[in-house]
């Protein structure tokens, strides 16, 4: 209830009402889980952003990856992360969450890049989104390419600039048998989301 | 309810029933889709308006603080900024509720020197706390004329509401003429323009659209005037032609940004007109220049 609350009356016109967005292709968003997401990387709105995009029957059920270093490192912060995101903590336990959170029908919400770089400039993609796509075959990767969250709340500097920002989906892909092969179809399909406008 | 308004809103949803009709009926081939979109998009945005002049002149400002907003942070969102200057926005966008505050508080003086005179002191003033000097002249001209265009110019049609037994007519006068004379410039430069105004600029205005929109924004600002305004006849006549013209000269200014920046539109806010600023980008000329004229007529 609280979440739900929170979704609609603060996050919502927080995404929409303070920074602006512009979705391309919203038709290609997953209907249902599970589904991965994955995402360039620049700043802690992204999860905010993507999670805005989605009806809140599918957002409840999304579980951000995220830094276990970083989110819970303090009580109330951890406490916001794990209990209102829901976030899968990046640690050596988050291949078994990822696996337990897409084998109970969710939506897992990754950042490839493992780090928020600079402003829509893709930084070299980890290669975990591989192992998880070889051990789940028929789920869907969706690619989604961010603009402007790096400009609104950019890494290091705790003050929030409204900014419009842009969300381009991508086609949906699976794994292909291979992992070189794999994770060189996912940096085309970002490289393609980016030149989109 | 105000009879004037009463009337401007019958007037305006007679009108988009006919623009309506019209697309369903003659179904034009080319660009159809994109006129349906921009229509649709009138049945949003004109209710939106003349629902923000009942309530009173503290909501009628809020409307156009908010429309402020959206222009400037579009504008923002458009121009290469640095990274540097993030906090120096932040002060460009808190000046807009003051702006809008001086009408509410009948601060004339504050509120047409407040952004000439001091926020044009602070800004480079914030910006020299920084201490980045690569490319300040670029980034405090660029955020400064954002800052005049979408806040300064654009508070003048709330300034309306400043001027005795003014009002909300007048709000509604230079806002419906602004915005039909946009229409009507489109609609007598589609049917018959051929050579243009400002090729290098903006290829879509040619001379026809220009005259036949001064002529039908003429036509207009006479019939509304003695509801709305205290304006004579003649001096509608002026007010006609000079939110034609205003009108005109704000689109290719805004045109001449787009290209500048290789820009189509400013933004996808409405859909079928592009950004925010491609629909108000004409204030910027009409609303100052309507409020001093009526101003100096009449006050």
């Amino acid at each position: 209830m609280a979440r739900l609350l929170l979704f609609y009356v603060v996050l919502k016109p927080f995404v929409h009402g303070v920074l602006g967005l512009n979705v391309g292709r919203k038709d290609l968003l997953p209907r249902a889980g599970p589904a991965i997401l994955v995402a360039n990387h620049n700043s802690h709105l992204d999860t905010l952003v993507l999670l805005s995009l989605f009806p809140y029957r599918l957002a409840k059920n999304i579980r951000p990856v995220a830094s276990a270093e970083y989110f819970l490192s303090n009580r109330f912060l951890a406490w916001f992360v794990l209990r209102l995101l829901r976030i899968i903590p990046a640690n050596r336990a988050m291949l078994d969450g990822v696996h337990a959170a897409l084998a109970s029908g969710e939506i897992v919400l990754l950042f490839p890049e493992g780090t928020r770089g600079e402003p829509e400039q893709l930084a070299p993609l980890q290669c975990g989104i591989a192992h998880i796509a070889k051990s789940h075959p028929d789920v869907p990767i969706t690619p989604v390419f961010i603009r402007g969250t790096g400009k609104a709340l950019p890494r290091g500097d705790p003050v929030l600039v409204p900014f419009l920002c842009s969300v381009q989906l991508g086609e949906a892909m699976l794994w292909c048998g291979d992992k070189v092969q794999f994770m060189r179809n996912l940096e085309r399909g970002f490289h393609e989301l980016g030149c989109r406008r | 309810m105000n009879p004037a308004l009463l009337t401007v809103t019958l007037g305006t949803l007679v009108l988009l029933v006919i623009a309506s009709a019209a697309i369903v009926l003659l179904r034009p081939s080319s660009e159809g889709d994109e006129l349906i979109r921009r229509l649709k998009t009138w049945w949003v945005i004109a209710p939106l308006f003349l629902m923000a002049l009942l309530p009173g002149r503290a909501f009628t400002l809020a409307f156009f603080a908010i429309v402020s907003f959206l222009a400037l942070r579009e504008y923002f969102s458009l121009i290469p900024t640095r990274r540097a200057d993030r906090r120096v926005l932040l002060y460009a966008y808190a000046s807009i509720p003051l702006q809008f505050a001086w009408v509410q508080w009948d601060r004339y003086g504050m509120f047409a020197i407040f952004i000439p005179v001091y926020m044009f002191l602070l800004i480079p003033l914030r910006m020299l706390i920084t201490g980045h000097t690569d490319g300040f002249l670029s980034a405090v001209g660029t955020l400064y004329w954002g800052l005049m265009t979408t806040v300064y110019c654009l508070s003048h049609v709330g300034a309306l509401l400043l001027l005795p037994h003014g009002g909300v007519g007048l709000v509604l006068y230079v806002v419906v003429l602004t915005q039909w004379n946009d229409v009507m410039q489109y609609i007598w430069g589609r049917s018959l323009g051929h050579s243009k105004v400002l090729p290098s600029v903006s290829p879509g205005k040619t001379w026809a659209g220009l005259i036949g929109g001064i002529c039908s924004t003429i036509a207009l600002s006479i019939a509304l005037a003695p509801f709305l305004t205290p304006l004579t006849r003649w001096e509608s006549v002026l007010a006609g032609a000079l939110i034609a013209l205003g009108g005109f000269l704000g689109d290719v200014t805004v045109s001449a940004v787009k290209r500048d920046l290789n820009h189509k539109d400013t933004g996808t806010m409405l859909p079928g007109h592009g950004g925010i600023l491609d629909r108000i980008d004409s204030f910027i000329y009409t609303a100052p220049l309507f409020f001093h004229m009526v101003r100096y007529l009449h006050f």
